[in-house]
C-alpha cells in the first residue's frame, strides 16, 4: 500500500505533447478513477504510472520513491488490462502464480497466496482450467486475481469492465468496490464509463485532451463542475448548456424569456442546466414555454427533448415516467434557481 | 436437376458418388508410383527387367532387404545403408533445428525489440528470399572450401540453414501476439528471456512443429548441395547414394536394391509427417493467441 504522486507529468510522442502536465496526489488506500472520452490520454497516464510508457518530463513516485526510470516489475504495482491479457497456455492457477514465481517466492507461499485470492474471487472451481475455457466474467476475475496475489503497493486497472456485458459489468463493479473496501489498496482505475467512475471513485480525475480538467470527489464534480467540458461530460443525459445574457438580476434566455436570479457573474455567460433541475409546472413566476420534440421513455424516468419557444435552443428534461406527455406538447417549465451553472463564454471556466 | 424423374436427393447422392470416384482416382494416381516402388522392391532384378511388372508383392522381399542392409551395394563405395540413413537424418535434423533456432531468434529481435536499423535488418533478411541456395551456390561453395568445411556435416547443414522463410513465418506469428500479453509479463517481472521461454515458446509450439516438418523434409530431400560439398562416399546422403547406384546400362543396375533404398529413403519423411500431422495442420491453420 502506498501513496502515488504525479508531479507535472508530461508525455510527448515525436515532439507532439499528448499529456500536458498532470499533477495528482493519491492518498494511501484511495480509489481514484480517471475518466474521459476516448483519446483523452487517460490510458497513457495509467501506463506511465505502470512503467509501460516513458515519461517525457515530471516525476511519478509510488510510496515516496521516484519511479520514473524503474521497470514495471520494480515499481511494485499490479495491473489489470482491458482484454485481461491472461497467458493462454497456462492454467488459472499458473496465471496467478506466475508473477510470484518470478519474484522467487517459495512454492508453499505461492500456493497460499493463490488460494487466498481464489477464495476471495470465488475462482476455486476453475483453478486448473485454461483461460479459453472460461467465460468473460471469469477471465476478468482471474485478471483481478493475478493482480491481487501480488499484494502490490498500488492497483492499476485499465478499463477492466468494458469487455463485459451490461449485467455482468454491474456485478463486477460491485465486486471491485467490495474488494477495495476489504483490501484497502491504493487503486487507480481508468474508464470511459461515467457510471463506473461515479460509483467507484473516492476521487475523480476528469481528463480531456491530455489535461486533468478537474480532480475532485464525484459529488463535487457533479454539483460544481470546474468547466464546461466537465459539466457536459459527467451526467446523463448531459447537462443543457447554452448562451444567455444577464441584465442586472435578470437572466435573459434564448427566445427573450426572463428569469430573475440572485446574482449573475457576468454579462455574457454560458448557462448550464441539469435535466433534473428543470420542472414542468402549470403556473409559476418566471416559468417559460417549451415545445416537446420527442420523448424517450425509460420506465421510471422519461427524457423530454424540447425547444425553448421563440428560439432554436434545445433543452433536455428529466421527467417522471408517468408524466402524460407526447410529441408536440407545449409545456411551461421553471428552473431551480439554486442549481444554475455559469461558465465563461471565452474559456469555459466556471464562474462563481 | 428438378425434372421429376430424379429427386434432388438422388441427384445429390449421384453427385457425391461422382465426387468420391474422382477423389479416389486422384489418390490412386498419386499413390500408385509409390506402391509400385514397394512392389518392385520385393522382386528379383530379372522379374523387374522383364515387363510387365507384377502388381502384387513378390517372394524376394526378405532377400532384397537383407542384401541392402548387409552391404550388398558395391557401387556406392561399400557404405552401409545405415550410415547413409544416419547421415541424412543428421542433416535433416540439423537443418530443421538450426533453422528454427535462428529464425525464432531473429524474428524475436525484429518484432519485440526496438534497435537502430531494425527495419534495415528485416529487409536484409527478407531479400535473402530472392537468393536461394542455387543462385548463390558458387560463392557459398568458395566460402565452404575456405573454411575447410567440405565433407563435413557443418558444411552440409550451415548453408541450408540460412534462409528467410521461417523468420518471416515466425515474425507473422509473433505480430499476432497482443501487446498486452507482453506488458502483463513485464508487470509480472519477466525479462526478455523469461518472456520468450515462459510465454512465447509455449505459444509458438504448433508453428514450430509445422516448420520442423517442412524443414525436415526440405533437408531430407536435398540433392544439389550435398552432391557438391561431399567428395567422400562416407558423407553421402541417401538421395545421392540412390543416384550413384543407377548405372547407364540397365542390366548393370541392381534395380531391386535401388527400389529397397527408395522405400527406405521415403519412409522417415512419411513417419515425420504422420507423427506430427496433428500439430502440423494446427500450426498452419490456427492462429491461436
Amino acid at each position: 500500500m502506498a501513496r502515488i504522486q504525479l508531479q507535472d507529468v508530461r508525455k510527448s510522442y515525436a515532439g507532439q505533447e499528448v499529456i500536458h502536465g498532470v499533477t495528482i496526489d493519491i492518498a494511501n488506500g484511495e480509489f481514484v478513477v480517471i475518466v474521459g472520452p476516448s483519446g483523452c490520454g487517460k490510458s497513457t497516464l495509467l501506463r506511465m504510472v505502470a512503467g509501460l510508457e516513458e515519461i517525457t518530463s515530471g516525476t511519478i513516485s509510488i510510496g515516496d520513491r521516484v519511479v520514473n526510470h524503474l521497470e514495471p516489475r520494480d515499481r511494485n504495482i499490479a495491473m489489470v488490462f482491458q482484454n485481461y491479457a491472461l497467458y493462454p497456455h497456462m492454467t488459472v492457477r499458473d496465471n496467478m502464480a506466475y508473477g510470484l514465481k518470478l519474484a522467487g517466492m517459495p512454492k508453499a507461499d505461492i500456493d497460499a497466496a493463490v488460494a487466498r485470492a481464489a477464495a476471495m474471487l470465488e475462482l476455486e472451481p476453475y483453478l486448473d482450467r485454461k483461460p479459453r475455457a472460461l467465460s468473460g466474467g471469469q477471465r476478468q476475475r482471474v485478471a483481478m486475481g493475478r493482480a491481487l496475489v501480488r499484494e502490490p503497493a498500488a492497483f492499476l486497472l485499465d478499463e477492466p469492465l468494458s469487455n463485459l456485458d451490461a449485467k455482468l459489468r454491474v456485478q463486477m463493479r460491485l465486486q471491485i468496490k467490495d474488494l477495495h473496501q476489504r483490501t484497502g489498496q491504493t487503486t487507480l482505475y481508468v474508464t470511459h464509463d461515467q457510471v463506473e467512475a461515479m460509483t467507484l471513485a473516492d476521487r475523480l480525475v476528469v481528463m480531456e485532451k491530455g489535461v486533468a480538467q478537474q480532480i475532485a470527489t464525484p459529488y463535487e464534480v457533479y454539483t460544481t463542475p470546474a468547466n464546461e467540458f466537465v459539466a457536459g461530460f459527467i451526467g446523463s443525459p448531459a447537462m443543457n448548456i447554452f448562451d444567455a445574457r444577464c441584465e442586472g438580476q435578470d437572466l435573459i434566455l434564448p427566445g427573450g424569456h426572463r428569469v430573475t436570479v440572485a446574482s449573475c457573474p457576468a454579462e455574457a455567460i454560458r448557462l448550464g442546466l441539469r435535466p433534473e433541475d428543470i420542472e414542468a409546472v402549470t403556473h409559476a413566476p418566471d416559468a417559460f414555454p417549451v415545445v416537446l420534440q420527442s420523448v424517450e421513455w425509460l420506465g421510471a424516468d422519461a427524457y423530454g427533448y424540447c425547444v425553448i419557444e421563440g428560439s432554436d435552443t434545445r433543452l433536455t428534461l428529466r421527467m417522471p415516467g408517468n408524466a402524460p406527455l407526447a410529441k408536440g406538447d407545449r409545456l411551461l417549465i421553471s428552473l431551480s434557481r439554486s442549481r444554475l451553472h455559469f461558465f465563461s463564454p471565452e474559456d469555459g471556466r466556471r464562474l462563481a | 436437376m428438378h425434372d421429376g424423374t430424379t429427386s434432388p436427393l438422388a441427384a445429390r447422392g449421384a453427385a457425391r458418388t461422382l465426387a468420391h470416384l474422382w477423389m479416389i482416382l486422384g489418390v490412386i494416381i498419386v499413390a500408385f508410383p509409390i506402391y509400385y516402388v514397394f512392389i518392385a522392391s520385393t522382386h528379383s532384378v530379372q522379374t523387374i527387367l522383364r515387363p510387365p511388372l507384377p502388381l502384387l508383392p513378390g517372394p524376394e522381399a526378405a532377400r532384397n532387404y537383407g542384401d541392402a542392409f548387409s552391404g550388398g551395394i558395391g557401387r556406392i563405395g561399400g557404405v552401409s545403408l545405415w550410415r547413409l540413413l544416419g547421415n541424412t537424418t543428421l542433416i535433416a535434423l540439423g537443418i530443421a533445428v538450426g533453422k528454427i533456432a535462428i529464425s525464432m531468434a531473429s524474428a524475436y529481435a525484429i518484432v519485440f525489440f526496438r534497435f537502430p536499423f531494425r527495419m534495415a535488418c528485416f529487409w536484409l533478411i527478407f531479400i535473402t528470399l530472392m537468393l536461394p541456395v542455387e543462385v548463390r551456390i558458387q560463392p557459398t561453395y568458395k566460402v565452404m572450401v575456405d573454411l575447410g568445411l567440405i565433407d563435413t556435416y557443418a558444411g552440409l547443414i550451415l548453408p541450408l540453414i540460412a534462409s528467410a522463410t521461417a523468420t518471416l513465418l515466425f515474425r507473422q506469428f509473433f505480430m499476432t501476439i497482443p501487446d498486452e500479453l507482453l506488458e502483463a509479463a513485464r508487470v509480472d517481472g519477466a525479462g526478455p528471456w523469461r518472456f520468450f521461454k515462459d510465454i512465447l515458446w509455449p505459444l509458438s509450439l504448433t508453428n514450430v512443429a509445422a516448420i520442423f516438418v517442412i524443414q525436415f523434409i526440405y533437408g531430407w530431400t536435398q540433392y544439389l548441395w550435398p552432391l557438391l560439398v561431399t567428395n567422400s562416399n562416407e558423407m553421402n546422403t541417401i538421395v545421392i547414394a540412390l543416384k550413384k547406384m543407377i548405372s547407364f546400362a540397365d542390366a548393370d543396375t541392381p534395380w531391386n536394391l535401388v527400389m529397397v533404398t527408395s522405400v527406405l529413403a521415403i519412409l522417415p519423411p512419411i513417419l515425420v509427417v504422420v507423427l506430427m500431422q496433428r500439430w502440423f495442420v494446427k500450426g498452419l491453420v490456427e492462429t491461436e493467441k
